[in-house]
C-alpha cells in the first residue's frame, strides 16, 4: 500500500510559486486561502533557499490529536484529510501544525475565521468521489483519477516531488548521489544547520 | 542476571508504546468514523486496487528526470 508524501528539493526550488498557482487552480481555492506556498529563507541573500510548503500528512499528525470534534481522518495511503461538515473552524489544529498548513477563509465583514480548509493531496475528502459537492467543499480529486497532486506534478524543475513515500524518496536519494554528495546531505546537521562554532565545553577538571 | 533483562525490557516497554504508525482501518465505508471511498472505487479503476496502484507507480515515475532520460536515449 503506498504511503503518499510530498518531499521537496530546496536546491532545485526557483521560488517560481508554480506549486502555488497550480493548486489555486486546480481546486479553485478563494482568496486569502494557501493549501500550499514557498517559504525561502534567507531571502535576497545569495545562497537563499525556498521551499514549498503545504500539509506534509504527518504519520502521527498534531492536528487529529488536537480537534475537539474529531473531524480528521487519515486514508489507508496515509493522506490526512477533514470533514468540513463536523469542523467548527475553532483553528485548534493552526496552533498544532509545525507547517502553518491549516487555512481559514476570511471573507466575512468582521474577519469572520470559517471552516478550516487544507491540502487534500488532491484526495477530495468525504463525499462521493468527484462529485460536484466534493469539488466545492474540497476541490478535485486527482488520486481517485490516478493522478498525483497537481503541485508536484506540475513543477518545472521537479523539487517538488510527491506520490509514494518510497518512490519519491529512491528518487530523491538518487539525485543526491548523482550530484556528487553522500550522507553528509541527511541528517540531523543538515537538517537543522550546523553551528558556526562548536558551542563551549565546561572545562575538564583533573 | 536474565531476570534483571526481563525486568528492564517490561519496564521500557510501556514507554515505546506509543511510538510508531497506527494502522489505519477502513471498515464498512468509513475512515474512524468519516464516511469516504479509497480511490480506486470508482468507475474508472471499478475496484480494482492493483490497477490503480500501477497507475500512481508509472505516474510516480514521471517525476524522475533521470529514469526518463535514461528511457528516451535507448
Amino acid at each position: 500500500m503506498a504511503r503518499m508524501k510530498f518531499l521537496c528539493d530546496a536546491e532545485r526550488c526557483i521560488e517560481c510559486n508554480g506549486c502555488v498557482t497550480a493548486c489555486k487552480n486546480e481546486h479553485e481555492v478563494p482568496w486569502g486561502v494557501n493549501r500550499r506556498r514557498v517559504v525561502t529563507l534567507n531571502d535576497g541573500v545569495p545562497g537563499e533557499k525556498s521551499i514549498s510548503v503545504a500539509c506534509m500528512h504527518c504519520s502521527d499528525a498534531p492536528c487529529m490529536a488536537v480537534c475537539p470534534v474529531d473531524c480528521f481522518y487519515k486514508t489507508s495511503e496515509g493522506v490526512v484529510l477533514h470533514d468540513k461538515d463536523l469542523c467548527i473552524g475553532c483553528g485548534y489544529c493552526f496552533y498544532a501544525c509545525p507547517f502553518g498548513a491549516p487555512q481559514f477563509p476570511q471573507d466575512g465583514a468582521f474577519g469572520l475565521r470559517g471552516k478550516m480548509d487544507k491540502c487534500t493531496f488532491c484526495a477530495g475528502g468525504p463525499e462521493p468521489d468527484n462529485s460536484e459537492v466534493e469539488f466545492k467543499k474540497y476541490g478535485r480529486n486527482r488520486l481517485s483519477e490516478g493522478k498525483l497532486p497537481a503541485c508536484a506534478e506540475m513543477c518545472s524543475t521537479k523539487a517538488l516531488l510527491g506520490g509514494d513515500a518510497d518512490v519519491i524518496s529512491d528518487i530523491y536519494r538518487d539525485r543526491v548521489l548523482k550530484r556528487g554528495k553522500g550522507s553528509e546531505i541527511w541528517g540531523w546537521g543538515t537538517a537543522y544547520g550546523r553551528p558556526d562554532k562548536p558551542a563551549a565545553q565546561p572545562e575538564k577538571k583533573s | 542476571m536474565r531476570k534483571l533483562w526481563v525486568i528492564g525490557i517490561a519496564a521500557v516497554l510501556p514507554l515505546i508504546a506509543g511510538c510508531g504508525e497506527k494502522p489505519t482501518v477502513f471498515k464498512q465505508g468509513q475512515y474512524q468514523g468519516k464516511p469516504d471511498n479509497r480511490p480506486w472505487e470508482n468507475d474508472q479503476f471499478k475496484g480494482n486496487q492493483v490497477e490503480w496502484e500501477k497507475t500512481i507507480k508509472a505516474r510516480n515515475q514521471n517525476q524522475n528526470e533521470n529514469s526518463r532520460s535514461v528511457a528516451s536515449a535507448k
